[in-house]
């Protein structure tokens, strides 16, 4: 049985539930292990080729599954989007068939518009991979901090996990509540009304507008970044406030258990949603994100393009001659 | 003998608002010349099995003339329209240029002299639909306009809103209104909610069409305006207009298809073929506006016939236009999917909006003496809804591959077949 259902993975629902998404931190062990060679890499994707649809800018997701592919020997190539091109009506339909007519594999997509990764998906036969889809989702982030709180807790499962800032228009907070509630933890949304979603109907989660009473009870903090435009929509009355009472301060992060983790998905906003203080902490995982992230990205292109029902990866073979390792 | 350039449309039921009866239909000149048993004429169309009913008239059709030309046309709307059972069909004033002048008044209303459906035009509230400055309105009214709506649009500015009341009392027009508080809407792009939150789209509140409501009866009250609300679409909604008919305001409503039909789930494809403004609502909302529709709250079914060419709809949900297509479907829905009977169907589709629109003496009965527009309907007939095979320029039907049932069989414009067996003959 394949983590997946089907042959795209465009959010978290796409995996076939708890197991489907235990079978793809297990798999995952197995790349962390292979970036820890000498020589990180495998020729399980050889011959396969990965596009960046990239239609928003992104260094550090692309950056990330770049090298997944690139260790995986894949061959990767960038179709670069600028936002004028949309602008002008280009069809997303056309551009995602004229990347597919150059024969690729997979396409990787970023795009700030919900939805775009799914509606491409209908119009190509390669697999889709949603790196971020305006505020809806961002399933292989979800997929990195779920295994960054198992390599840390041992699991995921009856662990409490504060998730707090701008919910509402974050892609990373849905993911991340889908794969942590699936996987048997507890959450709690922390953030003022006006940036949770209008409704949390169907959400297993609870809510809560006061950060201090939070705190003590979390084994992980997880903050969003708060973005500066969100005060022009009204939505708070000032970066200050919004740190004064959202923000993990230095003095609030000692209302955290000592055995407690924070988590931010980068790029951090540094004294606004958290301290640089407390980001350099040895509780804050924020780079051990990073590094998970490369390896669970491999593992999501290894499902979707070497694996098929397969999941003991039969090519993780060391690779014997660095000549034979030309990307 | 039979009149040579008669035509008896023969064997169906006529229903009309004076009931139902078995009668043959014949049409002289233009005309309906009798209503009977038995009557015959040099061209018979068949109508065995059929509804015989006055032609269908929509108060909310986008023709995109002058300036979409690649979506629709006059001609290639009013066609669908024919074939969707209309005789008369409302342009909707959001072209480009906006029909806010005598001059554009003049060119669609040219324009849908030659098409297979009587096209009257609407005028824009204000210049530009932009909501800043009163359009002419009284030199469109010189040209026949009788409703006037910035649709696509609200009027925002209350005082604004007062002033074109008032104004539209003295020339005895009726002021149609897009409910939608644009900065309650905050860029939303579908119904807020439960789906919404879900599929990370943003999101407009049902209470961004409840307030444009709310005040637009309450200047009603103040103006003494004949206002008719556009696609309502909450049950919030729906329950004030229920509340100022109560109140004897001189108010009216009609409700789209699709609000009659569909919810905001269907957006969980992230087609933006379910892209809409109003947007889809939820079921309640649904149920209300069926519940409005019953009561005669809401008089008519209008379509909000919306093409959009289809590049436009290969985007992203939040980057494509709203609006979706409407006059070929609108009869079949209603007769499929609304718990109402065929006469109060065709009240909703035919004689209630020709009332609204004061043409109730050329479109919306069968009676000897009026002139001919007719709609023959097979309402066994069922058939797969495709926006391919659509006189529509554009193919953004909802319902693509939707089986419904009753289908136009025949429709008669001022006595010229202009569809017969279900092609359009012009």
């Amino acid at each position: 049985m394949s983590p997946l259902l089907g042959r795209h993975l465009l959010g978290v629902e796409d995996l076939d539930g708890r197991e489907g998404i235990e079978a793809v931190m297990r798999l995952t062990d197995s790349f962390v292990e292979v970036s820890e060679r000498a020589i990180p890499k495998v020729p399980a994707l050889r011959g396969k080729t990965v596009a960046w649809l990239f239609y928003e800018d992104s260094t550090r997701t692309r950056l990330s599954f770049e090298t997944a592919a690139k260790r995986l020997s894949a061959d990767t190539m960038n179709f670069s989007v600028s936002s004028s091109s949309v602008k002008k009506g280009e069809s997303l339909r056309d551009t995602a068939r004229t990347i597919e007519a150059m024969g690729i594999d997979a396409i990787v997509v970023r795009h700030s518009s919900a939805g775009a990764p799914h509606r491409i998906s209908g119009w190509v036969d390669a697999a889709v991979v949603n790196a971020g889809d305006g505020w809806h989702q961002h399933p292989t982030q979800a997929l990195l901090d779920a295994y960054t709180i198992r390599q840390h807790l041992g699991s995921v499962e009856g662990h409490h996990i504060a998730i707090i800032g701008d919910i509402k228009h974050s892609r990373v907070a849905r993911s991340d509540v889908a794969a942590f509630t699936t996987l048997g933890a507890r959450v709690t949304l922390v953030a003022p009304p006006t940036l949770l979603p209008p409704s949390l109907e169907g959400w297993p989660v609870t809510v809560s507008h006061d950060l201090d009473a939070v705190l003590p009870t979390v084994d992980v903090a997880y903050l969003l970044r708060m973005q500066r435009e969100r005060m022009t929509e009204a939505l708070v009355p000032s970066l200050r406030e919004y740190t004064a009472t959202f923000g993990l301060t230095r003095r609030r992060a000692e209302l955290l258990s000592p055995d407690a983790l924070v988590m931010h998905p980068g790029p951090m906003n540094r004294g606004v949603e958290i301290a640089a203080e407390v980001a350099d902490l040895p509780c804050s995982l924020i780079l051990d994100q990073v590094r998970n992230g490369v390896a669970v990205r491999m593992a999501v292109l290894y499902l979707l393009l070497g694996a098929g029902a397969d999941l003991v990866p039969p090519a993780l073979d060391r690779t014997q001659e660095p000549e034979a390792v030309r990307a | 003998m039979p009149d040579p350039h008669s035509i008896v449309v023969k064997g169906g039921r006529v229903v009309d608002a004076s009931g139902e009866r078995e009668a043959d239909v014949v049409v002289v000149d233009g005309r309906i010349a009798a209503v009977g048993a038995d009557l015959s004429a040099d061209r018979t169309l068949d109508a065995a099995g059929c509804f015989v009913a006055p032609g269908l008239v929509d108060l909310h059709s986008h023709l995109r003339e002058p300036g979409k030309e690649e979506a629709e046309t006059v001609e290639t709307g009013a066609r669908g329209a024919a074939l969707g059972g209309y005789t008369a069909i409302l342009a909707m004033p959001n072209t480009t240029p906006a029909i806010d002048c005598e001059a554009v008044v003049r060119q669609v209303l040219d324009l849908g002299r030659a098409a297979p459906c009587d096209v009257l035009t609407s005028g824009a509230i204000t210049v530009g639909r932009a909501g800043e400055q009163l359009a002419p309105m009284a030199e469109m009214a010189a040209l026949g306009v009788r409703v006037f709506t910035d649709d696509g649009a609200g009027v925002q500015d209350n005082l604004l809103m007062r002033r074109a009341m008032e104004y539209a009392v003295g020339l005895g027009v009726i002021l149609a209104q897009h409910c939608e508080d644009d900065a309650l809407c905050g860029g939303g792009h579908m119904h807020e909610g439960e789906w919404s939150a879900r599929l990370g789209i943003p999101g407009q509140p049902a209470e961004a069409e409840e307030l444009m409501v709310m005040r637009d009866i309450a200047l009603a009250r103040l103006t003494g305006c004949r206002i008719h609300f556009q696609h309502l679409s909450t049950a919030r909604s729906v329950a004030m207009v229920r509340d100022a008919l109560a109140a004897g305001l001189p108010v009216t409503a009609e409700a789209t298809p699709h609000h009659l039909t569909l919810t905001d789930a269907a957006c969980a494809s992230y087609d933006p073929v379910f892209k809409v403004n109003p947007p889809l609502r939820t079921p309640a909302d649904v149920e209300a506006v069926r519940a409005g529709l019953a009561d005669g709250t809401i008089a008519t079914i209008a379509t909000d016939h919306a093409p959009h060419a289809p590049e436009t709809k290969e985007l992203p949900f939040d980057l494509a236009p709203p609006g979706m297509l409407g006059l070929e479907t609108a009869l079949a829905l209603a007769l499929t999917e609304l718990d109402l009977s065929v006469q109060q169907v065709l009240a909703a589709l035919s004689w209630n909006p020709a009332r609204i629109l004061g043409i109730d003496d050329v479109h919306g009965a069968v009676a000897e003496g009026r002139p001919a527009n007719l709609c023959v309907i097979d309402p066994e007939h069922t058939w797969t809804v495709s926006g391919a095979a659509m006189a529509s320029r554009s193919t953004n039907t909802p319902y693509e591959g939707r089986e419904v049932r009753g289908k136009v069989r025949h429709t008669v414009l001022h006595g010229e077949p202009v569809v017969v067996a279900g092609e359009a003959q012009r």
